[in-house]
Order: structure tokens, then sequence, then C-alpha cells
């Protein structure tokens, strides 16, 4: 496999003569927009990250198994242009947490594509903390059935405390695993419902995608593409005539008063670009957008661009994790495949002003992979088997994303004196939790130790407040609000200060809530399009 | 437990070469002579090689090494920039059994072929392609072969599990009880 930072120097990058729309990054928010887009006006996107070859799936999922590589190897995360700085209470591992390139971060993520419920709406009002958003959950639905449509998920209707749904999933759920019926019985003694887990995964054959065949290795990498990924709808878009640019770092936003005039941006072979459009769409999530806000600073706005505010950058957000793991004496089947089946949202609407909302998953990849295991250790042949053998096959586990509190002492910013490989400051993950999400996590904590207990398992692992993690969910840095003194986007995400500047990002949630956020991202993306496509004609 | 060319097959899809790429370049006679000093051995030189030293990683439960590990061999051989490192490696065996036990790596019996990747620090080493030599031979070798073992069918079997990480084995297997 050739680094894809070594290919495609020839490629045209020059800008695109009258742009109609500029979308900045190519994920599955910009992926979608553009696509949305792409048939009426014309889009160009630009993408930091390079464009992958389909073909090196299978060589990137052998790193992604294999012990000499970390999981930022697999999609050529790092190095100079990723750089970065962790300031905060709580170092944040940035390069973990991303790809750039055509798919952006869905190349690498685990697809899991739930909707916030209704009381993630409006945080202030029903739970007593946080602020409510602008719009309510009422605002979305077809924007949510239409951001299912296109991802292509795979769900049931048997999960009762979701909120209410339209029509059907685009397909049938993923069938629970042998697992979940061991944890079938706990739970019901304990009185806990488990129900099946929206998969932006094929459970069938999909828009022109085959169904999943069982890699394994969803995250980091699907090398069936079965999982979706927003090279999909980039490719989709460039079909209907949008021009993508990959390896286009964009650096600078050129600005007058009120608007945006072009974005500049730097290619492989170190010339600098200009693109000019009629509008806008930053696209490049909830780090990055900060970031290029900071850098494209001016006598004008001598806070960055958007910034009149001062909230640009601030109320960083991510989901903690918290989980329970353990060993039965009986074989619990795991790791034949990489994604769950069931999940438990009954506790997710008792939050309040102490207890945040969260969720509970069931694993299906408890405990080692046997490959992954193979490979390291000092013995082989019978010794090895026997290893193998013993510490593969009977481990349980059960996870939970938790909900944290936007803060204003949690921030993306500007390191003050580090900068990258074009010699642009790198950004600042300043992140700090609150009792509120550790709270939560000991009471997911309680929960899932009483599951393991009624399965009769013997509790070797505990995931608390003081070993938690990021879930990678990059939240709150461009928050949406009707009031231009406290937020940054408006409720149709534009920002306030920028007449043709939108932002599609989990940046612009007020909360978090406690559902992994890619559906939500999808359909503010496509309600983006939406107000883009009015303000064009 | 017998290797099957369907386990070379789905072993080569987890390490990343297609099926239509396997036994587009066949080796030849395993009983050629060792490498000339300072070139890389030849395909059928890394083969037999190869097989000694999976007869030593591989428990001894398996049969049908020799054909598991051509057909996974010729294929891992035509990856452009992965080649070089398991001749490299392979070399690197057999000259330590050259210089240490007087014979080639092949010749050796079971025991001593063992103690050649030991002495070497193979067993030790975490594997690294652009490491120490033990490091490499971990990786290029030792763990090459781990791998196309333990992702195929057969090898997930042994452990207790049929669709191993990285063999595309469908989406039955997780919904089925212990048989």
């Amino acid at each position: 496999m050739t680094e894809s930072a070594n290919r495609g120097q020839e490629r045209d990058r020059s800008p695109v003569p009258n742009a109609d729309v500029c979308v900045i990054g190519a994920g599955p928010a910009g992926g979608l927009v553009a696509d949305s887009l792409a048939d009426e006006h014309e889009v160009v996107v630009l993408e930091a990250g390079p464009r992958f070859d389909e073909a090196d799936r299978l060589e990137r999922q052998e790193r992604a198994i294999r012990p000499a590589y970390d999981r930022p190897d697999v999609w050529e995360m790092g190095g100079e242009r990723d750089a970065h700085a962790a300031s905060g209470e709580w170092f944040y591992p940035l390069n973990h947490a991303r790809v750039k390139g055509i798919g952006g971060s869905t190349l690498h993520w685990q697809g899991m594509v739930m909707r916030l419920h209704e009381a993630d709406f409006n945080s202030g009002t029903e739970r007593g903390v946080g602020p409510d958003w602008p719009i309510d959950y009422a605002d979305l639905p077809p924007y949510y059935v239409a951001a299912e449509r296109e991802l292509g998920v795979a769900g049931g209707a048997d999960n009762p405390f979701a909120p209410p749904r339209e029509q059907p999933h685009p397909m049938p759920a993923f069938r629970p695993s042998y697992s979940d019926s061991l944890f079938a019985e706990a739970c019901n003694e304990l009185g806990i419902a488990m129900h099946s887990v929206p998969n932006a995964r094929n459970s069938e054959p999909y828009d022109g995608r085959s169904e999943c065949v069982g890699y394994g290795t969803c995250q980091p990498v699907c090398p069936s593409g079965a999982k979706y990924d927003a090279t999909v709808h980039v490719e989709s878009a460039a079909e209907q005539g949008a021009t993508v640019i990959d390896r286009a770092r964009v650096e600078q936003l050129a600005h007058d008063a009120d608007s945006i005039r072009a974005a500049t941006y730097t290619t492989p072979d170190g010339a600098r670009h200009r693109q000019e459009a009629d509008a806008f769409v930053l696209a490049c999530g909830g780090v990055e957008i900060p970031r290029l806000l900071f850098m494209s600073d001016s006598d004008q706005f001598p806070d960055g661009l958007a910034n009149e505010s001062g909230l640009v950058g601030k109320y960083f957000m991510d989901h903690l994790f918290a989980g329970v793991g353990g060993i039965l004496d009986e074989p619990t089947r795991q790791n034949h495949v990489g994604f769950l089946t069931s999940e438990s949202h009954q506790f997710y609407d008792d939050a309040g002003e102490d207890i945040g909302p969260f969720k509970l998953e069931f694993f299906n990849y408890a405990g080692p992979s046997p490959v992954e295991l193979a490979l390291t250790g000092e013995d082989w042949g019978d010794d090895l088997l026997e290893r193998l053998r013993s510490e593969y096959g009977n481990h349980v586990a059960v996870g939970a994303l938790v909900e944290q509190l936007p803060r204003e002492d949690s921030y993306v910013g500007l390191a003050p004196e580090r900068t990258d490989d074009r010699g642009n400051r790198v950004p600042d993950v300043h992140w700090h939790v609150g009792d509120r999400a550790l709270r939560t996590i000991e009471r997911a904590n309680e929960i899932q130790r009483s599951i393991l207990e009624e399965l009769g398992a013997e509790v070797t692992w505990t995931v608390g407040p003081d070993e938690t993690g990021p879930a990678y969910h990059h939240m709150g840095t461009t928050r949406m609000g009707t009031d231009p003194a406290d937020s940054v986007v408006d409720p149709a995400c534009r920002t306030h200060d920028l007449e043709n500047c939108w932002i599609a990002s989990s940046s612009v949630f007020p909360t978090g809530g406690a559902m992994n956020p890619t559906l939500t991202i999808a359909a503010l993306a496509l309600r983006v399009a939406d107000a883009v496509d009015a303000a064009l004609r | 437990m017998e290797l099957s060319r369907r386990d070379a097959v789905a072993a080569l899809a987890a390490l990343g070469i297609g099926a239509g790429a396997v036994g587009i370049s066949q080796v030849g006679d395993s009983g050629s002579e060792g490498p000339p000093e300072a070139e890389l051995p030849d395909d059928a030189h890394v083969e037999a090689v190869a097989v000694a030293v999976a007869e030593v990683l591989y428990p001894s439960a398996v049969t049908g090494v020799d054909e598991f590990v051509s057909e996974f061999l010729s294929a891992r051989l035509s990856r452009e920039g992965h080649s070089d490192g398991v001749r490299e490696a392979v070399a690197t065996v057999d000259d330590h059994a050259q210089q240490w036990h007087g014979e080639q790596y092949v010749n050796l019996d079971d025991n001593t072929r063992d103690r050649v990747l030991r002495e070497l620090g193979t067993d030790t080493a975490e594997e690294d392609p652009e490491g120490t030599v033990a490091e490499r031979v971990r990786y290029y070798l030792v763990n090459d072969l781990l791998l196309a073992l333990y992702a195929s069918p057969t090898g997930g079997e042994l452990v207790g599990i049929e669709n191993p990480q990285g063999h595309p084995g469908g989406t039955d297997t997780y919904q089925r009880g212990p048989q």
C-alpha cells in the first residue's frame, strides 16, 4: 500500500470558477450537503486529507489487526499536518478521534445511528441544566427520515424508549447475538428492557452496497463497504457535477464586513489558491471549524471570524464511556462481528440535574480477539493454542455512553506557540468534563455491575470515573441559538455574523445528549442544504 | 485439523490480497539451494523455509501446512514492499542456522528450528517492519504465518471461533450458541 499522501500529486487542484457553494470538509455533513446541492448548483468541496483508494481497505484492515500499528496509522493520521495540543484537565487523543480524507471520520466510525430524544432538545427546561436548543425534536423528523434513508439504517421498532417514528427504518435490524440472549435472561430478572440497535450498516444489500459479511473490524475499517461512510455521498456529488478537491488545506476565510468572499487553501505542490463562492458551508468537524474561524481573524474580527459572541471554540463536549466487564464459566461467542446488536435506553430519560442521560450497550466483542492475541506473547505451537483457548471465549461486557454538559472552560483554541508543517497554529483541545458526567458514569457502573452479577459473571474490569475516556464525538464549539450574544449560529445553522456562512457539524449542538451524534449531524446537514438552496434562489 | 485452500484464500483476504491474486505466481521446486550471499532468496527457498517455520509455529493438531503456506506465500510475495521483507527475514533465519548450527534451516530438526527462532529473539520481540532484526523477522515471518493461520476458518475453529476477525464469514455465526 502506497501511503495516500504520496499519491495524486499530479491532480488539478485549481479553484472552480463561478462556484455557487464551497463546502469545506468531505465527511458525512459535507458529503450530504454537497450531494443535495450538486444537481442544481455549482458545488466545490475542499478536503484537507487524501482520496483513499478503496482497493487498499484490506491492507488497512491488516493494520487494524497487527500490533505494529496504532489506530491513527490505519488512515494515515498523525505527523506534522495533524499536530495538536491538549492543555485541559483531561488529555484528549485527537488523532485517534478523527480521520482526514474523503469520507472523514465515518471511515473509522462504529456506525451507530440513533435519534436524539425529545428531552435532549430541552435540557434546561426538562432536566434543569444546560441550555435548550432553539429547535425542537418536532423540527427534525423529515430530516431524520431522509438521513436514515441516505445513510442506510438497519433498525427495528422494538425500542420502547425511542422518540416517535414516522415509518420503519430502511432495512431490518441485525438479529440479536448469542451473548444478547445471555444478557436477556439477566436483564429480564432485573426488569431492564433490551432492544435492537440502529446501525448504518447494511443488513441486506442497499444502495448498491453489499450486506455485512462479518469481517469484524468495523472500527476502524470496513473492507466490504457494508458500513456507511461518507465516500458514498461525496462520490455521488461528484457524479452530479460537483468538484471534489482532495489534499486542499483551507487556511483562511477571506471576508468583508458581513460575508465570506473566498477560502484560501494550499495544495501538495505548495501552491496557494483562492476559491470564491456565493455560499460557504463549514463541515470539517468540531475541532477544525473553530480552528479555521480563529485562523481567519482580521482587523475587523480580531477574535476570529463569526465570533462576535466570543463563543467560538467554547463548550467543547464529548460523550464519555463507562463499562464493566467480566467472565462467565461458559462460552459467550464474542468477536465474530464488530458491531452491537442490543442496547437499553431505559434509563436515558431519568436524567435530571444530578445525573445525565446515558444508554447501555451489550458488547459482541468483549475480551480479546484470538487473531490479535496470537500476534503477541512469547509462545507458539501447542502452547500458543492453549493460551488462546484459555483467554478467548467467555468474556462479557456492558458499555455505556454518558452525556457531558457544556462548560465554558472546556474549549478548542489555538495552541499559543506550536505550528503545523504549513506554519499554522495547531488546535488545542482544552477538555474539562464536570462532576455530573462523573456521577452519571458511577450510576451506569452500578447498573452494569448488577447485570453482570445477575448473569453470574466474575467482574474483572470497570471503566469508571477515574478511567473513562472520550467517544470521539466533537460537539458544542459553534453552538446554535437565537441570541447572537450567546451563540455562534442561528437556528438554521447560519452564522449570526456572516450572511453566507453555514455550519454543518455537531459543533452546533448546544447540548450533547448521550446518543451517537452522526444521525443528527446528517439530519442537520440536510436541513442546511435546504437553507443554502433557498438562499441561492 | 486440516488446513485447506479455502483457509489460505481466507487468510489472504484478511491480509489484503484478494482471492484473485492467489496462485498467480506459483513457486517452483522447494528443493533449491540456499540463497547466494548478499542476495535475497528466491521464491522456492522462501517457501521451503516458511513451511519449516510454520511447522514450529503451528499447533500439532494442524495438517496440510505445506499447501496452505505455499498458497498463502505465493500471493504474499507478490505484494510490493512486503516481499523483500519476507525474503530478508528468511535470509536472516537461514544465515543464523548456517552459522550457529552448520545447516540450512530446512535441514534442522524441529527442536533446533524452534531454538533458532528463539536465539534470534523473535519470541520476545514485538513485531515492527522497520525495527531490529528480531522485530523484522517477527513481523515478516513469524507473525505473517500466525496471522495467516488464526485469521482462517480452520485456525479460528481451533480456538473456538468459526468467523475470526479479518475473515468475511458472514453474519450467522455470531447468532449461534456453542455447538
